[in-house]
């Protein structure tokens, strides 16, 4: 265990280090001078070179690189080209919308995909069943920012249950911020929930067709039962990885549906600061966006190989 | 013959027939602007409505499947062209340092969240229908490398293998003479898959303002012009999401039914 956690690590640096790179090149490839962008076209040269050493914008670019990463890894992501403020405090501050926007998201999708993928499994063939898997191909192919849209037209225009889009705040009480999330979860879990339900059903059908199975039910246990406690918790192993790779998808989503909501989130931020030009601020937010992705594969590899000791053997 | 992949082959292909015909007719120009028919309910004259310059929702709709299909298309065909080869060499050179490299690669791809980077691509190098496409064709580049390299890997264990590298052919050779036609099936139901989640990203990305621009019409942006209307002209919003609802839903019930059809193996797996 102790090796295949090792070896995962190692891969884990390995990707983060190329994942940096590529987002530093990418972004050195911009066309355009930020200091030039800040102070307009009418700015010193000896102005623009005191902003440039400012910024950290001169010296090669093995040593902008050293000098992004090692402040990464201090926990300074720099400066703002255009708030001149620390992107750490920018990023603090948004976190608080996106992390929870994210997790209600996924707490919603997993609560509606279980009942969903157990029950349409449970009654294979059925009426149940058939309307769950049409539901969910729905739910697939549906853009979830219209989806958004749509909520926004019946729950805040029509009905006036939530408002149609910003951030109530922390500050206002824990059921008004999470009510103001409400709308663009369910949007955001929509998709997810579908998939999840799919997954749920597919790997549930497979344990239910094991000898094992076969062998509770000879032993006199119902189907119920045989499903409860045996199939199910073999079940969730594909599940469980599905929910780990749904986090890259949640953050990534988010980034328009803070846009359908004006919420103030990491997504907006990005978005923003790609508009003002602002790389600093795009450069470390999308590195953080995907070491979370990273680091969220990695635990749940990890916990996969917890729960199944045939994994181990074979990474 | 499989109700889904009629059904889906229905829906997606009146939309193939609309950007189709779209080339040569239109009921309504999409570029002129006619405000005394601005903001109009559905009628006979307009099937679907007109938007806030007078123009012709249904005529949009139809030249917007055009960019929808244009971008998704060459977004498969970029991630296939690339993709299969890579896989293709993996497989053929399993264990070896190109074919770690290659999966390595891979997963690196998929650890970014495709639409960030998407968005980076686009706003790095402008808003554009083009950079939409590459920015959507790289994402797909891992996921035909990853299928074709596990479906070539068992087909190399195969008899008739053996026999073609007894004859003397290369493994370059083997692998476009023999593998590539025996993953055909798979490539086929995969692109369908990939085409609509290609559809969605387009749509997605225009509507956040990155894909398509002005005037080329775009469902995303029909969608993103609306947001500020929809309140009393909700048809605005209704139809271009429709649009892609019904495209993206035809595609995916093609997959299946193409994945059943294709490949009476799986039909016992999927049940």
């Amino acid at each position: 265990m102790l090796r295949f956690v090792l070896k995962r690590l190692l891969s884990l640096v390995l990707s983060l280090a190329v994942a940096s790179v590529v987002i530093f090149l990418f972004v050195e490839v911009v066309p355009g001078d930020p200091a030039a962008y800040m102070l307009g076209m009418n700015a010193q040269e000896d102005t623009l070179n005191a902003l440039r050493e400012q910024l950290g914008l001169n010296g090669g670019l093995f040593e902008r690189y050293a000098s992004w990463v090692g402040g990464m890894l201090r926990g300074d992501f720099g400066t703002s080209y255009t708030y001149r403020t620390p992107v750490s405090e920018m990023i603090g501050e948004r976190m608080w919308i996106s992390l929870p926007l994210a997790l209600f998201a996924l707490a919603l999708s997993t609560a509606i995909a279980f009942p969903a993928g157990i029950w349409a499994a449970s009654k294979r063939g059925s009426f149940a069943d058939v309307s769950v898997m049409s539901l969910t191909q729905l739910g697939v192919a549906i853009p979830n920012f219209w989806f958004a849209m749509l909520m926004v037209l019946v729950f805040a225009i029509n009905l006036r249950w939530f408002s149609a889009g910003g951030f109530a705040g922390w500050d206002a009480g824990f059921w008004a911020a999470m009510k103001s999330l409400t709308l663009p979860a369910v949007a955001l879990a929509l998709p997810q929930a579908s998939i999840l339900a799919r997954v749920m059903r597919s790997s549930l059908l497979d344990t239910l067709g094991e000898d094992y199975i076969r062998t509770a039910r000879a032993k006199g246990l119902s189907r119920r039962q045989a499903l409860w406690r045996h199939a199910l918790r073999n079940a969730l192993i594909p599940v469980l990885t599905i929910i780990g790779l749904q986090f890259s998808f949640l953050m990534a989503g988010a980034i328009i549906i803070e846009n359908v909501f004006f919420l103030p989130g990491l997504g907006r931020l990005v978005f923003q600061s790609i508009s003002a030009r602002d790389l600093i601020v795009v450069e470390s937010v999308v590195m953080l966006l995907v070491f979370a992705v990273i680091v969220v594969n990695f635990l749940v590899d990890i916990a996969y190989a917890l729960v199944d000791p045939r994994l181990r053997v074979r990474a | 013959m499989n109700r889904a992949l009629t059904i889906g082959a229905v829906l997606s292909g009146a939309f193939a027939l609309a950007a189709l015909v779209s080339f040569i007719w239109v009921p309504y120009d999409v570029t002129g602007v006619d405000i005394g028919n601005r903001l109009k309910v559905p009628s006979m004259a307009h099937l679907l409505g007109t938007d806030h310059f007078g123009r012709d929702i249904f005529s949009m709709i139809m030249v917007g499947a055009r960019t929808s299909i244009a971008v998704a298309v060459v977004a498969v065909g970029i991630g296939m062209l690339i993709g299969v080869p890579l896989g293709l060499a993996a497989a053929a050179r399993k264990g070896s340092l190109m074919d770690e490299l290659i999966m390595r690669g891979n997963d690196l791809v998929f650890a970014f969240p495709s639409l960030l980077i998407a968005i980076m691509i686009t706003a790095v190098f402008g808003a554009s229908a083009v950079n939409a496409i590459i920015a959507i064709g790289i994402f797909n580049i891992p996921v035909f490398a990853r299928l074709v390299r596990g479906a070539a890997l068992s087909l190399w264990t195969r008899d008739y293998v053996l026999a073609a590298r007894v004859s003397g052919k290369g493994a370059a050779r083997i692998s476009f003479e023999h593998i590539l036609p025996n993953v055909t099936n798979l490539l086929i139901v995969q692109g369908t898959i990939q085409f609509s989640l290609g559809i969605l990203a387009e749509a997605g990305l225009s509507y956040v303002g990155l894909g398509a621009q002005p005037p080329t019409p775009s469902w995303g942006r029909m969608l993103a012009e609306s947001q500020t209307m929809f309140s009393f002209a909700p048809h605005l919003a209704i139809f271009p999401g429709l649009a892609i609802l019904l495209t993206v839903l035809g595609l995916n019930l093609m997959g299946d039914g193409l994945r059943d059809v294709l490949d009476p193996r799986l039909r016992r797996a999927r049940r």
